[in-house]
């Protein structure tokens, strides 16, 4: 009985461990160990290549931390990490100040629109994340739709030359990233029963206290749900910033595709990687750790 | 000759009785609509200062919408809620001297039960100090003293309610709003908590607005009950007048078993009411100011309990019928018994035998044939309209 039921619980936990043991932690192995090589022109271009089993003293004696020294010398990939931080920080704020009013009206509105409008929430995933992108970009270039609206209504005289800036990234992120936020945030403002809100003013509470005591407590787990799934990819975001950025703004993303493409320097853009993962996985703990300690409360 | 009081208790707290007292609450042809359905409608009541007061009724009957409008959750379409004097249409419910108990208890879940009932006193701005000691003073008039740093799902069902209690007491409101204050309690603890809630409110001297479906609740705690009927109140008494006096045949049917016999009134001879039935030949009643003229179509009713069940005929000339005993459900202190008057398809007649020793002499059997009677006094003549 004992027996068949480990095998059981096996049979239910192999599938995903396989999964996250192939297309996670041996890849994660995989670019762990060239970011331990030195680079080469060879083809793959690093060094050393794998001997055989017969020679693993060599090969493991031939690797090195010399890409992670040149990180923490060379100030443009700190630089880029926090400047990566910085926006996505930023992008997550401002998606969380949009998100929420968003999700809350959501949750107010008649039930039967409700579905209908979760719906228009995911809609844009229906067409493809680059072209909407490379829409914002025919929006925000000069003389693009934006400085046309604006102009004809005769609020902006000049073009506004937003693409190519910072402000463009986080338009671009905050616009994609929105459903990220108003998902989790609605999901929990949904949950919360109304006689709680009815309590705190049956017991005296203003309107702007019942929000700020009740209803923003209690939205929490979603808040923060969202603003890891808002932060963490926006961290590493390439595609954004690549096309509405351009060349003054500095992410780790881009930093990590001109090593690899343009430098095909494959052992530093793998350090830059791992890096990058590490620097992600530390928000992910403390998430985990709220989500633990907001699940006993 | 003076008139027996109805039932067996004697209340001395009547304030209701007394013309010039005043009111505590006053709705004043209060209607309330949700789209096309009236939830209230042209509803009038008054709530005295220290009462326990219940309004009873099936769920959908409007009893909760009334209690809301008073808390100020809901907003009246016409008609006027008048608090100690003051009108309160246009006072949101943060600022109205009532509570509530909520039915799900509504205690905040990120928050200890401390925080919980020192919620409102926050709200009010009260002085720290004075917080703590009034907090302190709840959670032992709740029984919750080892409980203060405890969150609301580390509790038991009895000691939510009890928080959600203390927390709706603990600003001392002018009425304390108890939306169906046991409906999630079990058996047992329900009917403990009822005569705590009976001590604490004659103990605080503060005004009790209950809301409830289950009438045993209301029966035992209500000083006085309103009984509710689609928005509008069918009777508002004392429990053993809505009880031994209903003012409806629907309100006679929803507190407690009853048997109703359909007739005509044949005679009137002062208070004695001669009325014949076409199941159990004729009735007769003691009335009082009868309205009703000789010939009128009515319904008399009868409690179960109030029937003497035999298996000899008894020297009476009226209130008397022979049936057979149908189906017997024992239930420890009575037995219920049904009676089948006139054989296959005939109606039923609920009998409730009270079980006073532990031994019966001639027990009843299913398919006895027997005899049901009962007192002059017994029987309630009721209008015949609906």
């Amino acid at each position: 009985m004992n027996a068949r039921h480990k095998l059981r619980r096996l049979a239910v936990l192999a599938p995903p461990m396989l999964w996250l043991g192939l297309f996670f932690f041996v890849p994660f192995l995989v670019v762990l160990r060239i970011s331990l090589s030195d680079s080469a022109p060879a083809i793959p271009p690093y060094a050393p290549h794998w001997p055989g089993l017969g020679e693993i003293g060599t090969f493991i004696r031939a690797l090195d931390i010399e890409n992670y020294i040149t990180l923490l010398s060379d100030d443009l990939y700190l630089g880029a990490y926090l400047s990566s931080l910085r926006i996505a920080a930023t992008a997550t704020l401002l998606t969380l100040l949009l998100g929420f009013p968003l999700a809350y009206a959501m949750t107010r509105a008649p039930k039967v629109w409700q579905p209908a409008l979760l719906v228009l929430v995911i809609l844009p995933f229906w067409t493809s994340f680059l072209i909407r992108v490379y829409a914002w970009m025919a929006i925000l270039r000069p003389e693009g739709v934006l400085d046309q609206v604006l102009g004809q209504l005769g609020i902006t005289s000049a073009p506004l030359n937003l693409l190519n800036t910072e402000a463009a990234v986080l338009i671009g992120i905050v616009y994609s990233y929105l459903p990220f936020m108003v998902l989790p945030v609605y999901a929990s403002l949904e949950r919360i029963d109304p006689a709680l809100t009815e309590a705190a003013a049956d017991l005296g509470a203003t309107p702007l206290k019942r929000f700020f005591l009740i209803t923003v407590p209690l939205a929490m787990p979603g808040i923060m749900a969202g603003a890891f799934l808002v932060l963490i990819p926006a961290i590493g975001e390439f595609v954004i910033p690549d096309l509405l950025g351009g060349s003054d703004t500095l992410m780790i993303g881009k930093v990590l595709w001109t090593e690899f493409f343009a430098n095909r320097d494959w052992p530093l853009a793998s350090a830059v990687a791992i890096v990058m993962l590490l620097i992600l996985v530390g928000p992910l703990l403390l998430f985990q750790r709220l989500a633990d300690t907001g699940r006993r409360a | 000759m003076a008139k027996k009081s109805l039932g067996n208790i004697r209340r001395s707290f009547a304030p209701w009785t007394d013309p010039a007292a005043k009111p505590l609450v006053t709705f004043e042809r209060v209607t309330k609509r949700f789209g096309a359905v009236s939830a209230v409608e042209d509803l009038s009541l008054a709530i005295h200062a220290g009462e326990f007061f219940a309004l009873l009724g099936p769920s959908g009957c409007g009893k909760t919408t009334l209690m809301r409008m008073l808390a100020g959750f809901e907003t009246p379409d016409s008609g006027r809620i008048l608090l100690d004097g003051v009108d309160l249409a246009g006072i949101p419910p943060h600022r109205r001297p009532t509570n509530m108990m909520f039915q799900s208890y509504a205690l905040f879940p990120h928050m200890s039960v401390e925080a919980n009932i020192a919620f409102g006193l926050r709200q009010e701005g009260m002085a720290k100090a004075d917080i703590a000691a009034r907090v302190a003073e709840m959670l032992a008039l709740a029984r919750l003293e080892g409980f203060a740093k405890r969150r609301p799902d580390q509790l038991s069902g009895g000691q939510r309610q009890r928080v959600a209690l203390a927390r709706a007491l603990a600003k001392r409101p002018k009425v304390l709003l108890l939306d169906e204050p046991l409906g999630a309690l079990d058996r047992k603890l329900r009917e403990e908590t009822q005569y705590e809630l009976m001590d604490l409110q004659s103990e605080l001297g503060m005004t009790f607005l209950m809301v409830t479906h289950d009438q045993d609740e209301a029966m035992v705690m209500a000083d006085r009950i309103a009984v509710m009927e689609r928005g509008r109140i069918a009777q508002v008494a004392p429990p053993e007048e809505i009880y031994e006096k209903p003012a409806s045949r629907y309100v006679a049917e929803f507190v407690g078993d009853i048997n109703i016999f359909e007739g005509a009134i044949a005679a009137i001879a002062g208070d004695i009411i001669t009325v014949e039935s076409p199941v159990c030949g004729t009735i007769l009643l003691d009335e009082e100011d009868v309205s009703l003229p000789a010939g009128a179509r009515v319904f008399v009713a009868v409690r179960p309990e109030k029937i003497v069940i035999s298996h000899d005929e008894p020297a009476l000339s009226a209130n008397k019928v022979s049936g057979e005993v149908w189906d017997i459900g024992y239930l420890g202190d009575y037995t219920m018994v049904q009676v089948k008057i006139g054989g296959e398809g005939g109606p039923l007649i609920k009998v409730a035998l009270a079980n006073h020793a532990r031994r019966a002499e001639r027990p009843i059997a299913w398919e006895d044939q027997v005899w049901l009677s009962w007192e002059i006094e017994a029987g309630i003549l009721l209008g015949g309209e609906a």
